[in-house]
C-alpha cells in the first residue's frame, strides 16, 4: 500500500436542507494512517460531513470514496470497515459494557469466541476491564466516551470516525483519550478523522487540520504550517507609562503602523504593525522618552488563527 | 492528483447486500431484553390474573351449560368464551381488550428509545440496513407477545383438562392454533401503530399516550362513531340497512374483526358474522362448520385484519426509512 493512496476522498461534496447549504463543495483528501482534525465551531456542517461519510445521509451532489467505495451505494461495506464514535455517545444502560460490546460484534457478524477476545483485549486497552461487567448506565462521561472508542474499534475498522471525542469530558480524560488516538493511528494504522470544536485540545494529536466554517473548509493543512502561514499585519502589546495620546503622537505617521488601541489593562496598547517591524515601534517609543515597561508579541498559533476565523462566523452570523 | 491512486487498495464488500442477519440479532436482543424489563413482568401478571379469572368463571359456566344438555359441541373450547358472574367477559372478550395493551407496550419505544438513548447513531454505523432495526424490533417485540399468549393458551388448556377433565378434540386443538395466530396478529396490529408512533414522535411517553388514546378511542367509542356514520349513510327509514351499514363500518375496526373472528373460530354452531334475520334463523339447519368452513366464514376478517397490520407496519417502515438519523 503507497502511502498516496487515500482513505477517505470527497469531491466537491454538497449536502443541502431546503435553502440552507450544510456542507458547501468539500474537497478533502485522508492518506491512510493520518489523524485528521475537521475542526469548527458547533453548527459548521461537521456531523453532517461525518454522516455523508457513513452512507446515512445522502449527498445532493459531489462524490466520496471511502476505501474506493461510495457509502450510498455500498453502505455495509463501508460501515463494516469503519468505526464511528459519535457525539454524545450513547449505549444500553441495562446492559453491561461488555454486553454493549457484543451486539456490536454480533450485528458485525463476528466470531462468537474471536469476538470475546477482541472485546476483552479492548476493554482493557481503554482502561475499562474492571467496569466491564458493570451496567453502561453506571458509567461516566469519560468511561462512556472510552466504551465508545472500544465500541467503534470491535469491528477491527479500517477507519475511525471521531465525532467531538474529547466534549465534557475532563481534562485527564482528554489527555488519555489524545493518547489514545495517537497510538492507534502509529501502532496499527488506522486512519482518524475527528471532529472538534475545541481546537486547541486536539491540535496536537493531528498531523493535518482542516478549519471547517458554514460548510466550507477555510484552511487545510498542518498545525504548525498553519500557524506560521499567516502572512497578516502582527499585532504587538505594549505597557507605555503614559496615556493614549502621548502614545499616539510618538508612532504618528510611521508607515508601519497600521492601527492602535487600548488594551484590556490600564496604559496597555494594542498596536497593529506590518510583519518584522516591531524593532522599529520599539525604538519609536523609546525615543519619544516613553517609559515602556513591556512589548509582547500577541502569538499567532493555530488558536488563533482559528479564533480569527471562529469569530469572523460570529460576528457574521450575529451571535 | 490523478484518480489512478484511488484504485490503490480497493475494497471488497465481503457482507451480503440485501437483508442479512443483523435483522435477527436485533430481534433477539429485544425479545431478551424486553423478557427482562419491568413492563413484562407487569403485563404477565395483568393477563394471569385475567386468564385465572377468566378460566374459574368459564368453568362454573360450562357446569352449568353441560348438566342441561349432554352433546354441547366443543365444550373445551367453552373455557375461552363462556363466563359466569361475577366475571363480566370470557377470555376471548378479555384478550380482545388487553392485546391492544400488549402490543402498545412493547412497540411504544421502539424507536423512540434508541433514540434518547442515543444509540441510534452507533447502531445504524454497523453493517445492517436501516431496515433490519425496524424489522428486528418488531419482531423480537411480537415474539414475546406470541410466548405470553401461547403460555396464556396453555395456562387456560391445562386447568381444562386437569381440573375440569375436558379433553381437547384435534379439531378443537386446531381451532385454538388458528385462533392463536389470528391473536398474535391482531396484537401485531397495535404493536405495528405503537411502532408508528414511535418513529414519528420523539418522546417515548408521548408515544405510548397516542397509541393508548387511540386504542381506548376505538374500544370505548367506536360503535357511537359507527353508528354516526352509518345513519348519515344509510336511509332514515331502513332499519335494517343501518345496521348493516354500521356493521360493514365498524369493520375497519381491527377490534371488530378479532372479536369476530373469535366468535366463529370458537364456536362450531357460529355460521355467520352478519345479520342474522328471524326466519333466517329459524329455518336455518343447526349443525357443526368444520374448521375449514369456519375459517371461510371469517376469512375476510382474517384477510382484513393481517393486511391492516402490513399497511400499518409498512407506514412506520417507511417513515422510519425517510427519517434523518440525528431528527
Amino acid at each position: 500500500m503507497t502511502m498516496a493512496a487515500p482513505t477517505i476522498l470527497t469531491r466537491r461534496l454538497t449536502k443541502r436542507y431546503g435553502e440552507t447549504t450544510v456542507v458547501d463543495g468539500l474537497d478533502l483528501r485522508l492518506g491512510a494512517g493520518e489523524v485528521f482534525g475537521l475542526l469548527g465551531p458547533n453548527g459548521a456542517g461537521k456531523t453532517t460531513t461525518i454522516l455523508m461519510l457513513l452512507g446515512l445521509v445522502e449527498p445532493t451532489s459531489g462524490e466520496i470514496e471511502v476505501l474506493g467505495l461510495d457509502p450510498a451505494r455500498h453502505p455495509l461495506a463501508v460501515k463494516s470497515r469503519v468505526g464511528y464514535l459519535p457525539d454524545a455517545v450513547g449505549f444500553y444502560d441495562g446492559m453491561t459494557g461488555r454486553e454493549n460490546l457484543r451486539f456490536t460484534a454480533a450485528l458485525n457478524q463476528i466470531e462468537r469466541r474471536e469476538a470475546e477476545e477482541r472485546i476483552a483485549r479492548l476493554l482493557e486497552e481503554v482502561g475499562l476491564a474492571a467496569a466491564a461487567d458493570q451496567a453502561a448506565g453506571t458509567y461516566s462521561r469519560g468511561m462512556r466516551q472510552r466504551l465508545g472508542i472500544a465500541d467503534a474499534l470491535v469491528k477491527d475498522p479500517a477507519i475511525l470516525i471521531l465525532d467531538e471525542p474529547t466534549t465534557a469530558i475532563d481534562p485527564e480524560g482528554v489527555a488519555e483519550m489524545l493518547g489514545l488516538i495517537r497510538s492507534l493511528a502509529d501502532d496499527r494504522g488506522v486512519t482518524i478523522l475527528l471532529s472538534s470544536h475545541l481546537l486547541h485540545q486536539v491540535q496536537t494529536v493531528c498531523d493535518r487540520v482542516a478549519i471547517f466554517v458554514r460548510g466550507k473548509v477555510v484552511v487545510q493543512g498542518a498545525p504548525h504550517d498553519l500557524a506560521s502561514e499567516s502572512k497578516g499585519p502582527e499585532q504587538v502589546e505594549v505597557q507605555v507609562g503614559a496615556d493614549e495620546g502621548a502614545v499616539r503622537a510618538a508612532v504618528a505617521g510611521e508607515k508601519f503602523l497600521r492601527s492602535l488601541r487600548p488594551g484590556r489593562i490600564p496604559r496597555s496598547y494594542l498596536i497593529e504593525i506590518d510583519r518584522g517591524s516591531t524593532n522599529q515601534l520599539v525604538s519609536r517609543l523609546v525615543g519619544a522618552g516613553l517609559p515602556l515597561t513591556s512589548v509582547r508579541r500577541i502569538s499567532e498559533d493555530l488558536d488563533e488563527v482559528y479564533r480569527r476565523y471562529f469569530h469572523a462566523e460570529e460576528v457574521k452570523t450575529g451571535a | 492528483m490523478p484518480d489512478t491512486a484511488l484504485g490503490a487498495e480497493p475494497t471488497r464488500p465481503h457482507i451480503q447486500q440485501g437483508l442479512g442477519r443483523g435483522w435477527r440479532v436485533v430481534a433477539r436482543k429485544e425479545f431478551a431484553d424486553h423478557l427482562l424489563s419491568a413492563r413484562f413482568l407487569v403485563l404477565i401478571g395483568l393477563l394471569g390474573v385475567a386468564a385465572a379469572a377468566a378460566v374459574f368463571a368459564a368453568s362454573s359456566g360450562i357446569r352449568a351449560v353441560a348438566s342441561d344438555t349432554a352433546g354441547i359441541p366443543a365444550l373445551f373450547l367453552k373455557l375461552f368464551t363462556v363466563t359466569d358472574d361475577p366475571v363480566p367477559f370470557p377470555l376471548v372478550v378479555f384478550i380482545g381488550f388487553l392485546g391492544p395493551l400488549l402490543g402498545i407496550m412493547f412497540g411504544f419505544d421502539a424507536i423512540s428509545g434508541e433514540r434518547s438513548q442515543g444509540t441510534l447513531p452507533r447502531l445504524l454505523a454497523q453493517p445492517i440496513h436501516r431496515d433490519e432495526v425496524i424489522l428486528g424490533k418488531f419482531v423480537g417485540g411480537l415474539a414475546v407477545v406470541g410466548l405470553m399468549l401461547t403460555a396464556l393458551t396453555l395456562f387456560v388448556s391445562g386447568i381444562g383438562i386437569f381440573r375440569l377433565g375436558l379433553i381437547p378434540a384435534p379439531t378443537e386443538i386446531g381451532r385454538l392454533l388458528v385462533w392463536l395466530i389470528v391473536a398474535i396478529i391482531y396484537v401485531g396490529f397495535w404493536q405495528a401503530l405503537a411502532t408508528l408512533t414511535s418513529v414519528t414522535v420523539r418522546r417515548a411517553a408521548t408515544s405510548a399516550l397516542i397509541s393508548v388514546g387511540l386504542w381506548l378511542v376505538l374500544a370505548l367509542f367506536g360503535s357511537f362513531i359507527f353508528q354516526a356514520f352509518a345513519n348519515v349513510l344509510a336511509p332514515a327509514d331502513d332499519q335494517a340497512a343501518g345496521l348493516r351499514a354500521e356493521l360493514l363500518l365498524s369493520r375497519i375496526s381491527p377490534i371488530t374483526l378479532f372479536s369476530e373472528t373469535s366468535t366463529v373460530l370458537l364456536d362450531p354452531t357460529q355460521r355467520t358474522v352478519d345479520l342474522v334475520t328471524i326466519e333466517q334463523a329459524d329455518r336455518a339447519i343447526l349443525s357443526n362448520l368444520t374448521l375449514t368452513q369456519s375459517l371461510s366464514v371469517v376469512w375476510p376478517q382474517v384477510v382484513g385484519l393481517v393486511a391492516l397490520t402490513a399497511a400499518l407496519f409498512a407506514v412506520a417502515y417507511v417513515s422510519f426509512m425517510r427519517q434523518e438519523v440525528r431528527a
